[in-house]
């Protein structure tokens, strides 16, 4: 499996990306700076999180017009895998790879924190390493991670079964109580109707080593691997 | 808006600059709980009479154009792809043409 991560200036999780990838599941990885229009030979291409473009006028606005993040685009039309983490997910809103947009938290706080998280399908390729209704814990850090939907986008996201991640309680209940940041439908990832493009606000590459006491993330990335084996 | 006769019988195409404001605010069915916020500040300062309050952009920038209806068609534009995110927000603006330029073909 060929990685690359996207770099923007502002990004501060792509080398977190990087260290899944390279180090612990021994592919081959490359860090791609935004003005790089040519992502070479890549299968999977994670926008990482961070501030891209000091998050100026949108989340993900400015960086959804970046070489990089144009080709990337290409690449997706093409089937290839996108992972969009945080600010990763905003940009791919922004570029229209994925359905909605992230807006202002509920609270308005800017929420650092780890929590719990409903598998919503293993059948996807992103999640074929899950165990189904599986609830894992992932750290969150974000100040919009609120998912917004006009209700007829919803609805087609929900028949369609694009929810990968919701945000729910401890033992998997999915409520008000356990929506940290106001999302619709306790919505913490979703694919595109392909499932080629996955977006989430929680950050799977923050937990994949025992040294940091969870590795809840590490099975999303094996799930990748494994879709990119299969396939080839 | 013509062109500058002067400027047409020379050979030379007219420009002229406008300022456009840009009001971009967050669709109605989308949740601000900052105007939220401001709201009950303003209530917590006796202004009880405050029904609601939302909080968008405004932007200002400058755009040079042969007549109004380019710049129209180019700000409209801009506001589709960047300055606004039409899945949250909508946006309108004015325009005001602020002098000729002549700048050659």
């Amino acid at each position: 499996m060929n990685v690359g991560v996207i770099v923007f200036p502002g990004s501060n999780c792509d080398r977190d990306v990087a260290y899944v990838t390279r180090d612990q599941l021994q592919q081959p990885t490359r860090l791609i700076w935004h003005d790089d229009p040519d992502l070479g030979d890549v299968d999977l291409v994670v926008v990482p999180g961070g501030f891209s473009y000091g998050d100026y006028l949108r989340c993900g606005a400015i960086a959804r017009f970046s070489p990089a993040l144009k080709a990337t685009v290409d690449h997706a039309k093409r089937g290839g895998l996108v992972l969009g983490v945080c600010n990763g997910f905003q940009i791919l809103t922004e570029a229209g790879l994925l359905p909605g947009a992230l807006v202002r938290n509920r609270d308005l706080h800017f929420i650092c924190d780890r929590v719990p998280l409903r598998v919503e399908r293993t059948d996807s390729l992103w999640t074929q390493h899950y165990d189904a209704g599986q609830v894992i814990t992932l750290p969150i850090a974000h100040g919009e991670g609120c998912y917004y939907a006009d209700a007829d986008t919803l609805k087609a996201i929900e028949d369609r079964h694009q929810v990968i991640f919701r945000y729910c309680s401890a033992t998997g209940e999915v409520n008000e109580a356990s929506n940290p940041n106001g999302s619709l439908n306790n919505i913490a990832g979703l694919c595109n109707e392909a499932g080629n493009v996955l977006g989430m606000m929680p950050h799977p590459e923050r937990a994949t080593d025992t040294l940091l006491g969870n590795t809840d993330g590490l099975a999303l990335f094996k799930s990748a691997l494994t879709a990119l084996v299969d396939a080839a | 808006m013509g062109y500058d006769e002067d400027a047409l019988l020379n050979g030379w195409t007219a420009m002229y600059t406008y300022d456009a404001r840009i009001y971009v605010t967050l669709r109605p069915s989308v949740l601000d709980p900052a105007g939220t916020a401001v709201q009950s500040g303003l209530h917590h300062m006796g202004y009880t009479t405050v029904e609601q309050v939302r909080i968008g952009k405004y932007v200002e920038l400058t755009v040079s154009a042969t007549d109004e209806d380019t710049a129209r068609q180019q700000v409209d534009r801009m506001c589709d792809q960047l300055l606004a995110n039409p899945v949250i927000e909508n946006y309108r603006f004015e325009l005001t043409q602020r002098e000729a330029i002549a700048a050659a073909v």
